[in-house]
């Protein structure tokens, strides 16, 4: 893929983090002035709130956009730092490739984590 | 033959220091920084939130982990690191697009730069970060 796909990517990718990571940081961290979804009350990381969340299809979903969108964001842009230091095409093409493995490895991780989400809590009674 | 291309003399002042292109430089500088920290806390973070799908007491161990003032002042800098690369990433967004550098004009002295044309957007954005942070950093007060 050339450079310009994967600029327009990144640009892509920015717009879907505003959006999902922006929710993110409300629920997280402005809920005393947006309370947006923690039912339980008290703080969001509560327990209670988190199963709360866990059991969200809506969550499990945008989890996983969140996280394939910040970790393409957040690759490709340590990949043009470090292609600034002008490396020979062999280390680009390591650095290319470490990235995608690195990046890819996390996102089936981080992805199964927040699809099994829903199912965990059903089972835990949540 | 002898390469061309310039080396990266300057080092890691070539990447941080604003030189003459001033306070949009600087911007610039503190979005790669802000950046490389919120790719570093994402990796972490990854690591940590997967402890809820093994039950409560992982849950809260984790949480454990990762509390006191040392933390919550960290989370705040993620937040702040947040807010300003948001801000920032839509400001450049605006940039790429074509707004806010005012419209080509003839090169008459006294000359008028597009810097100077993008200095309002690139105020305006600095103060939106600057309140986010304060209203995430007040909940964070909150919180202790």
């Amino acid at each position: 893929m050339r450079d310009r796909s994967l600029w327009t990517w990144h640009l892509a990718a920015g717009l879907v983090i505003l959006v999902f990571l922006g929710l993110h940081m409300v629920i997280m961290h402005l809920e005393w002035t947006i309370p947006v979804s923690n039912p339980a009350g008290g703080e969001p990381e509560d327990w209670a709130n988190v199963v709360w969340r866990m059991r969200s299809i809506f969550f499990a979903v945008t989890y996983a956009v969140l996280l394939g969108a910040a970790l393409y964001h957040g690759f490709y842009g340590l990949r043009n730092v470090l292609f600034e230091l002008n490396p020979g095409p062999g280390l680009r093409a390591t650095i290319n490739a470490g990235l995608w493995i690195v990046g890819l490895g996390l996102f089936g991780f981080g992805a199964y984590v927040a699809l099994m989400a829903p199912r965990v809590a059903a089972a835990m009674g949540g | 033959m002898e390469s061309r291309a310039r080396s990266n003399r300057l080092g890691i002042w070539g990447w941080l220091g604003g030189g003459r292109w001033g306070y949009e430089r600087y911007l610039y500088a503190l979005h790669r920084l802000t950046g490389l920290g919120l790719l570093l806390y994402l990796l972490l973070h990854v690591f940590v939130t997967s402890a809820r799908i093994f039950g409560p007491a992982r849950w809260a161990k984790a949480m454990a982990s990762v509390s006191g003032p040392l933390f919550t002042a960290g989370e705040f800098l993620v937040f702040a690191a947040f807010a300003f690369h948001a801000v920032n990433g839509i400001r450049l967004g605006l940039l790429e697009l074509g707004f806010a550098v005012g419209r080509p004009i003839e090169p008459v002295y006294p000359y008028a730069t597009s810097v100077g044309r993008q200095r309002p957007l690139a105020i305006a954005a600095m103060l939106i970060a600057a309140v986010l942070a304060i209203w995430g950093g007040y909940g964070f007060l909150l919180e202790r």
